[in-house]
Parts: structure tokens; sequence; C-alpha cells
């Protein structure tokens, strides 16, 4: 273990996490867009927007997400997309865990008990008033843990942006392995940072999680 | 720079050696994470705790990492060891640690589930606390998780996408090269995705199959 070259070149690494977190509020915030958008698609009315949200999470999830980011930062200039790489990963990251997310809220959404619909229902409720009043409340609460594991999921996936050269942890952990030769203290530095905001980002789902069902 | 699509299937032979690879390295990776889950279930519920801690320490760290910075550890950790493996070998050992740890987790909460009736049992009729893990609780606790261990599988196919990084060859490979010969990106990535997709609906369904059939012989 090289301590010395460990205090030499954290500073870098610690620059990298917070890219890493960037990256990852902003790739949650649009996947929860997308998932939000694509729930509503999935259970729509007209038949049309279900095939859509259907086509959506079937292509987005039947793919590798390393693929999705290629695809978008390679290909894109090609199609008249010219971004740099952050917000090519960042698109690319956000719709590909928007289509876990969809599956997710979807679910939550489903396991509301039937009743509770027909009984807002039979009260004379819109359709739309059901969902916002009676449906999304009980759902949001089941959700919390299910998106939590997306989460999880997603600031791992943060690191798919490291092949096109976007300067966060695992690119970091990647250049200083390249010119130290020392790839476990990379790997260790670069591990614990990832933790470090994983467990962080865990306790939080689990304490709203928690406050969710106290109420 | 439009989009010409005519280039493609002069390089269908190279896409389709590269999707070849991608199911070798998953078939390998699965084995692989299939066993090593076993293997690090029983050891973290109840090996020696000289040997659980690591095991255990290592879950930890596999779990909260990226895939792909456990690939680039593994891969330049074992050249720093001395230990040169082909990329091949260096991308399944990654590719099945990974994914081994996630079976473990599954393995172990499924092996304290099976019924305590079935331990006593075992005992009493004999059977040593070795034979009853191996002959009695792991086939019931493995079963009972093929399902979610089906979704790692699905999850590692498309995870394999990542040892290209580390110059293993395969689909993702496979289209990058075609890629530096063209300059099209947009059309061979798109045919590498359509290649993924196929092989992960295969994949889903032969799981589907092998659900019912688990189901059905119960």
């Amino acid at each position: 273990m090289d301590l010395d070259l460990i205090l030499r070149v954290y500073p870098f690494f610690l620059e990298a996490a917070w890219v890493t977190i960037q990256l990852s509020v902003l790739t949650a915030l649009l996947g929860l867009t997308c998932g939000a958008l694509g729930a509503a698609a999935r259970m729509s009315r007209l038949a049309l927007f279900r095939w859509i949200g259907a086509v959506y999470v079937s292509l987005w999830r039947g793919t590798p997400a390393l693929i999705q980011v290629f695809i978008l930062y390679f290909g894109g200039p090609q199609i008249g997309i010219q971004l740099d790489s952050f917000a090519a990963g960042t698109i690319a990251l956000g719709v590909n865990i928007g289509a876990y997310m969809t599956e997710t809220i979807r679910g939550a959404i489903i396991s509301v008990d039937r009743g509770q619909t027909e009984a807002a229902r039979t009260l004379g409720m819109s359709r739309w008033e059901t969902m916002r009043k009676v449906v999304l409340p009980q759902a949001a609460r089941m959700m919390i843990r299910p998106l939590g594991v997306n989460i999880n999921a997603l600031i791992k996936g943060t690191a798919l942006v490291a092949p096109i050269s976007v300067v966060e942890l695992t690119y970091t952990a990647q250049r200083f392995i390249g010119s130290t030769y020392k790839p476990f203290e990379m790997f260790l530095l670069a591990g614990l940072l990832y933790m470090i905001i994983i467990y962080a980002v865990g306790h939080g789902i689990n304490w709203l999680d928690r406050r969710a069902r106290i109420t | 720079m439009g989009l010409d699509f005519s280039v493609v299937p002069s390089y269908f032979g190279v896409l389709l050696m590269g999707a070849g690879w991608t199911i070798a390295i998953t078939i390998c990776a699965g084995i692989l994470s299939f066993f090593g889950g076993i293997v690090f279930a029983v050891i973290a519920l109840y090996a020696h705790w000289a040997l659980r801690l690591p095991v255990r320490g290592f879950a930890f760290l596999f779990m909260g990492t990226p895939l792909l910075l456990q690939l680039f550890l593994i891969y330049f950790g074992l050249i720093q060891i001395g230990i040169d493996l082909p990329a091949f070998v260096a991308g399944v050992i990654g590719l099945g640690l990974h994914f081994a740890v996630y079976n473990s987790e599954l393995i172990q909460a499924s092996i304290l589930a099976v019924d305590k009736g079935q331990y006593e049992g075992a005992r009493t009729l004999g059977l040593s606390r070795g034979q009853t893990l191996r002959r009695i609780v792991i086939p019931q606790a493995v079963r009972a998780v093929i399902p979610p261990m089906g979704n790692n599988m699905i999850a590692l196919l498309k995870d394999s996408a990542l040892v290209s990084v580390i110059g293993v060859m395969e689909l993702t490979l496979a289209a990058q090269q075609a890629i530096s010969r063209t300059y099209r990106p947009f059309e061979f990535y798109l045919a590498a995705a359509f290649c993924y997709y196929i092989v992960n609906l295969a994949l889903e369904a032969g799981l589907r199959h092998l659900e019912r059939r688990i189901a059905a012989s119960r």
C-alpha cells in the first residue's frame, strides 16, 4: 500500500467524486421524469401511448446502457445531435434508468388495491382525481424502496461515461492506474468514494421509507 | 453526414462473431457466478470467521462499486502481481465475481428461509452437517432463487458489453472495429444494440421456460 501516492492523488479523486455526484443527481432527475412519463404512457387509455411506453421499456431495458451512451455520443452527430460527453452521458443514462423506473412506478401504482379506485370512482371522483388523491399517495410510499434500488444501480452506472472520457471517478481511477501502475490503491480510493456516496444515499432512502411508513 | 445502413451487411460476419463471443462470455461468467454465488453464500453463513470476514468484506466492496472499476482492478491488478491473463479470461472472472456477489446475497436469504424442520429431519436421519447442507438445504435454496438469479443473468448479458473496454473481443468491440473502418458509429452501434436485443429476448424466453419447468416439478 503506497500511502504517499494516495495522499498525492486524492484531490483529483475528490474532484472526480463531485462530478460523479452531479452526474448521479442529474441522471436521477431525468430518470424519474422519464419513469413518470413512461408509467403514465403504459397506463394510458390510448392504445398508442401504451404501445409507445411498452416499446420504450423493452428496447431500453433490452440493450446495454453502454451501447446507448455510445449511440448518442458517437452516433448523435450523424443525425444532427452534437452534445459534449457530459451531456450525452447524462441524457443516455437518464433515459436508460427511466425505463427501469417506469416499471417500478407502474408496479407500485398497480399494487394499490383496485377497490380503492372503484370506491373513489363510485364517490364521483374523476379518473384524474382518483389517481391524484387516492392512488398516488399510497403508491408513492410503496415506490420509495424499489426506486432506491434503481438509484443505487444508477450511481454505479455513472461509471459508464468513463469510456467517453467524462472525468468522473472511474475515468480518474483508470487514468491513474495507467500512469502509476498501482491498480489496488486507485481502486480502493475510488471505491471508498463510491461507497460513501452509495451508502449515504442508501441511508437517506431508508430514512425516507421509514418516515413514509409512520405517517 | 446522414445515415447509410447499406454498409452494415458487409460486416454481418464480424458482428455475428462478436455476438457469438458475447454469448460465450455470458455463459462462462454465468456459470462462474452461479457456483461462485453458492460458495460465497455458504462461506458467508457457515465458515470460520477467518474466512467469513474477508468474503463479507469483498462482497461489501463489490456491491458498493461499479463493475467497470472492478474490471479495471482485475485486469490491471492481475498484471501487476505478475499474472498476465488473456483479456477474455480476465473479463469472465470480473463479470463472474461481480454477479457471484449478487447471487450470493439471494442464496443466503434463501438458505435462511429453508424450513428448520428440513435440517432437523436430515440430521435425525443421520446425515452429517455437510451432507445436510449439500443434499438437502442448498438444492432447495438455489431452486427457490432461480427466477431472481435469472434476472441477474439478463443483467450479466447486457453488462458483458463493459468488457470491451479492457479489450475483450465481443459484440461491442466488433462494432467498434467496423466503425473504425467505416466511420459510421450510429449504424453499427444500432446494429449491435439490435443483436443484444435479440439475444436478450432469447435468454428471457429460455429463463421463462426454465421457471415453468421448475414450477411444474414441485
